[in-house]
């Protein structure tokens, strides 16, 4: 058994987009707060900060959460992935951010890095999903400029392509 | 929007658990998946002294199927249950409520054991443990006893466990006659403004209903016919304590259990 004591701060190890990271915590601290203000990855926004609209949704463990209902003391040990680790490298974007751009699925962008979060999710989990399915799945998340029907089809897209390429990957082996 | 301060006691072993319930009683609140009570602490609704994460115990994580029970372990999350193999089977009410519970993006990470725990009038999994007839499984550190779902919750957000009491599980009768679910919220997942869920026992049928009353209400009724089945939902709309907020007005939520109610009973019945 392990006991932080309130007000003070504590060891938190985790791995941050496949790398190991160390950060130092008190009790209370969000996983929001740990990230953007202990860690320095901004990507990861705040929203409501009472788990409604979505918008700081991360990956822990490969399944998606919000951030502001985790506590950075809950994570210790995990897996966690931000919208920082999309794009393959600086100055590009991975397929599904692509797919957002070209779709205009974003326009003030607020809310995009936690669907992007939470789509790269579900697409590892679901590689062939219909809308209905990503509709529902995008339940979980408040746009307020889209309309979410951009979202959708980007969405689709970027599963078609991730398909497509995956199906490729197996042809060449 | 930041949670009071508290301790933070990472568990490792049941016993360790336990007697920090004994010894810090009402100051200590359970964390599990927290995605109940991270809000709660968030808002300042809940400042305890001392949070206790319990999810890092694998006895606590398992789903056990015997004896006509599914017994869910307080460390199981809502998207496990719903990933459960055999819950089409064993478990089909709480197959048709689990995607109405919250997000994908929540049930990742809260727990069935939490949302009993949290005992929200609208919440679907206290619904589907009321319907089904099942038990609550609560543990101290001087005894262990189970509790009936009728007798456990005790009003809005109230429950019957004791301060030194932990859940330790959750079990569901296995139902099987036919049953059915259904909702009405303002964005698929958001907490029901009616919630209603219809199991057939077998010599008739019985109702539950969320989201209404400050807890989930039950009733059961005779096998119903034709108008009989209007008059028994008029009956029991009427009789629920409904109460206005700013989602609706009591008087739409009784017309919702009406026309939910109806249908739901029809088809549980055909």
């Amino acid at each position: 058994m392990s006991r932080w004591q309130a007000g003070r701060r504590h060891v938190v190890r985790f791995s941050l987009n496949g790398k190991p990271c160390i950060g130092e915590a008190e009790p209370r601290m969000l996983l929001t707060d740990f990230l953007r203000h202990e860690i320095g990855a901004t990507g990861t926004h705040v929203g409501c900060e009472h788990g409604v609209c979505g918008a700081c949704t991360v990956s822990v463990d490969g399944q998606p959460a919000r951030a502001c209902l985790t506590l950075a003391a809950q994570i210790d040990g995990c897996d966690v992935r931000t919208v920082e680790s999309l794009a393959p490298s600086a100055g590009s974007l991975g397929i599904l951010q692509s797919a957002f751009k070209r779709n205009h699925a974003l326009q003030c962008g607020f809310c995009t890095a936690g669907i992007l979060m939470s789509l790269d999710c579900f697409l590892r989990q679901h590689p062939h999903p219909d809308e209905a399915g990503i509709r529902e799945f995008l339940s979980g998340h408040l746009c307020r400029c889209t309309g979410y029907a951009p979202i959708v089809r980007a969405a689709l897209e970027a599963a078609a392509e991730m398909a497509a390429a995956l199906s490729g990957a197996k042809s060449d082996a | 929007m930041k949670p009071a301060a508290f301790d933070y006691i990472r568990a490792e072993h049941l016993d360790e658990v336990l007697e920090a319930l004994r010894r810090e009683g009402s100051d200590a609140r359970i964390i599990a998946g927290g995605q109940s009570l991270m809000p709660m602490l968030n808002m300042r609704l809940a400042k305890p002294k001392t949070l206790i994460d319990i999810m890092r115990l694998p006895e606590l994580a398992r789903i056990d199927s015997s004896r006509g029970a599914v017994t869910v372990g307080a460390g199981v999350r809502q998207a496990s249950l719903l990933q459960w193999p055999e819950l089409g089977r064993s478990l089909q009410l709480a197959g048709l409520a689990l995607p109405w519970t919250g997000h994908a993006q929540t049930r990742s990470r809260g727990t069935v054991c939490g949302s009993i725990a949290h005992a929200d009038p609208s919440a679907e999994l206290p619904l589907v443990l009321q319907a089904l007839g099942g038990e609550v499984h609560l543990r101290s550190v001087s005894r262990r006893r189970r509790v009936a779902a009728r007798d456990f919750f005790a009003g809005m957000m109230a429950t019957t466990r004791a301060d030194d009491e932990l859940i330790e599980a959750v079990s569901f009768p296995t139902a099987r006659g036919r049953c059915a679910f259904r909702e009405v919220a303002r964005r698929h997942g958001d907490f029901a403004i009616v919630a209603c869920a219809a199991v057939n026992t077998g010599d008739g049928v019985r109702l539950a209903v969320g989201g209404v009353a400050d807890m989930p209400a039950v009733r059961d009724f005779p096998r119903l016919e034709g108008s009989a089945v209007d008059d028994a939902m008029n009956r029991f709309a009427y009789e629920l304590d409904a109460r206005d907020d700013v989602h609706a007005t009591a008087r739409y939520r009784r017309d919702l259990v009406r026309m939910i109610g109806r249908d739901l009973v029809r088809e549980v019945l055909q």
